[in-house]
């Protein structure tokens, strides 16, 4: 690991002046060689400092964040929606008993990640900020097109937890689990700018897909900082439901991950659906084929079942995960019922 | 001392409690007296807590990384980025004159892989153009005051590798236009366990073999006389041992000494090669090792970077600390190699065997001996037996001994070929063992097992209603009964009264350590806590290895008999004070007393009797009383091999693919076992190194680049806290009458039959067969059929 500066800051404001780069632009370059000038903010630092271990990304200075007590917060608003710190752990969003209440798919998706000491330390903002951990992307040695370089390896290498869907370029899959789960759910980020102006969008479109820009995964601005993610009042009649399947049961990343919305009028037939698939695509990757096929229909397992075909229906996989697609299937059934069938 | 005739002696024999009798044997009259079954002793057999645990799990234990000597510096090597390439030239200049930096060296060493033959004709001191072989492979090493200055001083070795062909898969480097990985015919030691080894053996392009030692009879009419005929075709991944501890060496080269700290399993070993290696006497080198975390068969020799680590301290003339780091570990520090094995047996309706017939084919990288053990060969009857092994080298490290090394990939090809035997001919598994199987032992652990696991719950494959279906399955394992004789030990008694034992064997974390305690304190009436032991150190008189499930049953014998000897000293100290000879004395309960007990003093009272400072004893291993199957050298193999049997219940969810392991039952002999929790965590061990191996653990090479993908363990997937299984350890009491404890091994045993068990449990879950490791979800569905054809797309 490189030397580095260290800067705790108080406040966003004293961060955002320090003029932090994303980690994403002070990683790419053309050689190969990470630069060495560039200031990056810390959260929970779990990816941050894999990446510096790895020799992948060689900071000037970091500027930690986790002193910053307005980001840890999760406060309850007005008008019912939540709104969560950027910096509070995933441990904590998985215990909130609101958030277990209402938003189910999250508290699911937050509890599961690696390990208890991982998601004591991770933070819900650096969850949704961490690099791809495609194998190739994280070797010093592999020098591929989201780093800058000439190639991705994955697509005639060994790619069995790749992507199914969407891959155009590059086929890593977006590394949060909470993504979905968020993404589903409706929520909407708040961005704070150097010059102290704020801006909010929906998560989803904070996400971007290899063709849109093979070198980031997100939209962050360089000097943006991520303050919040507020997640809508819920409506009568939504439930939610996060499924996953790895290879371990802990300490271990999904093959295959669901997160499930529904709104089910009274005599039960779906109003809503939100299907979003992780593990999937270089984004949360929406099945949309999945939310249509639900919409109108009552809740049955033939129905979960005809969704979940159709979820699966337009994938590409790659040489070595079209097993991926089966268990997709299945995850995407279950979630649905489960969801459905939520008191 | 009586002369050395030898004099009839009865020992009990059979499995206890069922099957006890007794055998005479003629020993010489240095033995310790027959020892009774473990229920008449106050400390052998006993669950004696282990003498370190409470300084490992308090972090007091002295581990090697923990080593600090004054003046020590850091080391670091460079290592190849490429698979394979010819080293033009490297430059260490930049990196010597690095502030801090004392030593900077190339580093050729090539221990642990083939070495290629000198062509006929050429001298063999013609140093060979220096190539690298896979990623990984050293090829410098800087010693610096600071970590830090040893790795920036390694980003200015300036090398200009010449890039050459490679070939990273194993189906690929045998086909006939694949580059070669050597240039000409090779030798080598066979580490990892399999076949090849120094015998000349054919050599194709990569391919080195067939070997076909170990074949017996005719197949051919074995198989015209079949009724019945089961064949398959097995793979299993390259498995890395990934110890806690990674490999570790501080290296002191002084102007008389050469003293090692280090991560090893075999301290006199080391010293060995080390004094070799380096032209000195035997007496000038010393290797110590204190607390361990873990070897399994990779740190049985000094290995590359020891010596790099020893050259650089040389160089430098400071101590050189030397530890890998979990890449480096996962790169090149030995593995299990992978291999694919063509298995046929056949059988007549009746069960028995007719033939049985493996072709293999595997690799170790740039090693020797992927090869699939003995198992086929040994564990079952079978007049006609036919075997051909060979080696395929690509560009990665090389392979070395893994517990259970052959046998563990050989068991789990050749007890699923037994399960689908016994399918085929509509019998119990193990009905058909019980026709098979020549060994009482197993046939014992068979029915013992049964019992606890619920055998008779079994039911037809693939029967559950539901996508998550339960099986259950059932493996045994075969390994040698293994000892060394060059195994020696001394034990002290001070005139204070206290007690040592001295070794150079090495507590690897199987808890040796508190197991000598135990023997030595049954034989003198002490306490285990009493005995001070001290091991670990080439000083002490040179103890067995730690490999090969050969350490108790090398050195618990001669700690009994050194016990027992010293013992007869004492004794002979303080006859006249008790006013009895010294034959009429015995040690109980912390006293030295007459055999009818009507005088008696305190062992420690008994020691200020001493004429000397301190007394002492050396003994070392006795030939098995019965005599050995076979010797080579120091090593030789008991008359009856260890077994093993194992039961799996596992679930399966056939939409996900997903495998969990719900229990395993493990029935195992050991000989008489000598502490009971320690030889319980041993099969816990193993069977959850095996239940990691049928499951997970997988090391990802890139057929592209060469590079190992996942040198981590994030991607090597290890077993973790939640992929543990219900473990229900059941052992036999195996009594011999072979040596002083009549102990054996059980480390290797233990994980052999594991990964068999659970894939034949896998079987009769979904009734489809899983024929390849690791069995992972993609693998569990590939094989159900479930996953589409591939329409497009790259
Ligand atoms: C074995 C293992 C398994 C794992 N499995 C999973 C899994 O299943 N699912 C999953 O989702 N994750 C998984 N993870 C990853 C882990 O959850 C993430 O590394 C972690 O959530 C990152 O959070 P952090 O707070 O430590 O982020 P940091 O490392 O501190 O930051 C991550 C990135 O976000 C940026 N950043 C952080 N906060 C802000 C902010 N407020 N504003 C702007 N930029 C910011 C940083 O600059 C950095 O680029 C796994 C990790 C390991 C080691
Ligand atoms: S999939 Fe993406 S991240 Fe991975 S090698 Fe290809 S370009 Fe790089």
């Amino acid at each position: 690991m490189n030397r580095f500066e260290w800067t705790s800051a108080g406040a966003v404001a004293a961060a955002a002046r320090l003029g932090p780069v994303t980690v994403a632009e002070a990683m790419a370059t053309q050689s190969g060689a990470p630069g060495t000038a560039a200031t990056v903010l810390k959260a929970g630092g779990i990816d941050l400092l894999d990446l510096m271990k790895e020799g992948l990304l060689t900071p000037r200075r970091i500027v930690n964040l986790r002193g910053i007590p307005e980001l840890g917060r999760i406060l309850e608003g007005a008008d019912g929606s939540l709104r969560i710190g950027s910096l509070v752990t995933l441990a904590q969003i998985a215990e909130h008993p609101l958030v277990a209440r209402r938003y189910r798919a999250l508290a699911q998706a937050a509890g599961l990640p690696a390990s208890p000491q991982i998601r004591n330390v991770a933070t819900i903002g650096g969850n949704l900020l961490q690099r791809p951990h495609c194998w190739y992307f994280r070797s010093l040695h592999h020098h591929c097109l989201r780093k800058g370089g000439a190639t991705c390896f994955a697509f005639s290498g060994e790619n069995r937890y790749h992507a199914v869907f969407a891959h155009e370029g590059c086929a890593m899959v977006h590394p949060s689990t909470t993504a979905p789960a968020l993404v589903a759910l409706g929520a909407r980020i708040e961005l704070l700018r150097r010059d102290g102006s704020r801006r909010m969008v929906a998560l989803e479109s904070l996400f971007l897909t290899p063709e849109e820009d093979i070198r980031r995964e997100n939209d962050l601005k360089p000097g943006e900082i991520l303050a919040a993610i507020i997640l809508p009042p819920m409506k009568p009649g939504v439930r939610s439901w996060y499924e996953r399947q790895g290879e371990q049961d802990s300490f271990d990343w999904p093959v295959a991950e669901v997160a499930v919305v529904v709104k089910l009028d009274s005599p039960g037939i779906c109003r809503e659906a939100a299907v979003i698939l992780g593990a999937a695509a270089p984004v949360p990757y929406r099945a949309k084929a999945a939310e249509s096929a639900l919409i109108g229909k009552p809740s049955s397992a033939g129905n979960a079942r005809d969704a979940a075909r159709a979820a699966v229906a337009g994938a590409d996989p790659l040489s070595g995960n079209g097993y991926k697609l089966p268990v997709f299937e299945a995850l995407v059934a279950r979630a649905i019922l489960h969801a459905a069938n939520q008191g | 001392m009586a002369g050395n005739e030898l004099r009839p002696m009865q020992y009990p024999v059979g499995i206890d409690p069922a099957a006890l009798g007794e055998v005479e044997r003629r020993v010489s009259p240095d033995e310790a007296p027959p020892l009774p079954p473990n229920a008449r002793l106050a400390w052998i057999g006993k669950a004696v807590p282990r003498a370190n645990g409470h300084a490992k799990v308090t972090g007091s234990a002295l581990f090697t990384v923990d080593r600090k000597l004054p003046g020590m510096l850091h080391a670091r090597l460079l290592r190849s980025p490429w698979p394979h390439a010819r080293v033009l030239s490297l430059d260490l200049d930049a990196a010597a004159r690095y502030p801090g930096v004392r030593a900077a060296l190339p580093i050729h060493e090539t221990v642990g892989r083939a070495v290629p033959l000198p062509p006929p004709g050429t001298s063999p001191s013609t140093p060979p153009a220096r190539q690298v072989l896979y990623v990984g492979d050293i090829v410098a090493g800087v010693a610096a005051a600071t970590p830090s200055a040893a790795e920036a001083a390694l980003r200015l070795v300036h090398v200009e590798y010449q890039p050459l062909p490679f070939v990273a898969d194993i189906e690929g480097a045998r086909s006939g236009d694949a580059p070669h990985v050597f240039d000409g015919p090779v030798a080598g030691d066979s580490h990892a366990g399999g076949a090849g080894g120094d015998v000349p053996i054919a050599q194709q392009g990569n391919v080195r073999g067939p070997d076909r030692s170990g074949s017996r009879g005719n197949v051919r009419e074995g198989f015209a006389q079949a009724e019945i005929v089961v064949e398959g075709e097995f793979r299993t991944q390259v498995q890395t041992h990934c110890c806690l501890e990674t490999h570790a060496v501080v290296a002191d080269w002084e102007a008389d000494q050469l003293t090692v700290y280090m991560s090893t399993q075999y301290t006199v070993g080391v010293r060995d090669e080390l004094a070799r290696v380096f032209g000195l006497p035997l007496s000038r080198v010393r290797v110590v090792v204190d607390a361990m975390g873990g070897g399994f068969g990779s740190k049985s020799g000094a290995g590359n970077y020891v010596r790099a680590a020893v050259a650089l301290s040389r160089q430098a003339k400071a101590p050189v600390r030397l530890v890998l780091d979990r890449r480096e570990e996962q790169l090149d520090s030995g593995n299990r190699p992978a291999t694919v094995q063509r298995v046929r047996v056949g059988a007549r309706r009746d069960g028995s065997l007719s033939a049985v017939s493996v072709d293999s084919y595997g690799t170790a990288g740039v090693g020797i001996g992927a090869g699939v053990g003995n198992f086929a060969q040994s564990i079952y009857s079978c007049a006609n037996f036919a075997i051909a092994q060979s080696d395929v080298f690509i560009n990665a490290g090389p392979g070395s001994a893994m517990r259970g090394p052959g046998n563990t990939p050989g068991a789990f090809a050749f007890e699923q070929i037994i399960d689908e035997l016994a399918e085929r001919l509509a019998i119990d598994p193990l009905a058909l063992r019980d026709r098979i199987d020549p060994s009482a032992v197993r046939r014992a652990e068979r029915r013992i097992g049964a019992a606890h696991s619920g055998w008779s719950r079994r039911h037809a494959p693939g029967s559950d209603a539901g996508p998550v279906k339960r099986g259950r399955g059932v493996a045994q394992s075969f390994w040698g009964a293994n000892v060394q004789t060059n195994s020696a030990c001394e034990v002290r008694i001070l005139r204070d009264g206290s007690v040592e034992l001295l070794s150079s064997v090495q507590d690897i974390g199987t808890g040796i350590g508190t197991v000598l305690a135990q023997v030595v304190a049954e034989e003198l009436g002490l306490r285990p806590g009493d005995i001070v032991v001290r091991i670990g150190d080439t000083d002490f008189p040179a103890g067995p290895p730690s490999y090969g499930s050969m350490t108790t049953a090398s050195i618990t014998p001669p700690a009994r008999n050194a016990s027992h000897q010293v013992l007869g000293k004492l004794f002979d100290a303080v006859a006249s004070a008790l006013g009895a000879a010294p034959e009429n004395l015995v040690a109980v309960a912390g006293r030295i007393a007459t055999a009818d007990k009507s005088r008696s003093m305190s062992f420690r009272e008994a020691a200020t009797h001493l004429r000397t400072e301190r007394i002492s004893a050396v003994a070392s291993r006795s030939d098995d009383y019965g005599g050995f199957a076979r010797r080579f050298g120091d090593l030789a193999s008991a008359r009856n091999a260890l077994g093993g049997v194992q039961f799996a219940e596992v679930s399966v969810d056939v939409h996900t693919g997903s495998v969990h392991v719900e229990r395993i039952v493990a029935v195992h002999d050991c000989g008489r076992p000598m502490n009971p929790r320690q030889i319980e965590s041993q099969v816990q061990g193993g069977v959850l190194m095996g239940l990691s191996y049928a499951l997970y653990e997988e090391r990802v090479l890139d057929r592209n680049t060469g590079h190992v993908l996942n040198a981590d363990l994030e991607y090597y997937k290890i077993g973790r806290s939640r992929d543990v299984p219900e473990i229900e350890v059941i052992f036999l009491e195996n009594y011999q009458g072979m040596s002083a404890t009549d102990a054996y091994g059980i480390a290797e045993p233990a994980n052999i039959a594991t990964a068999p068990a659970i894939a034949n449990a896998v079987y009769n879950a979904i009734g489809v067969r899983v024929r390849e490791l690791p069995m992972t979800p993609a693998k569990i569905l590939s094989a159900l059929g479930r996953i589409p054809q591939r329409s497009g797309g790259q």
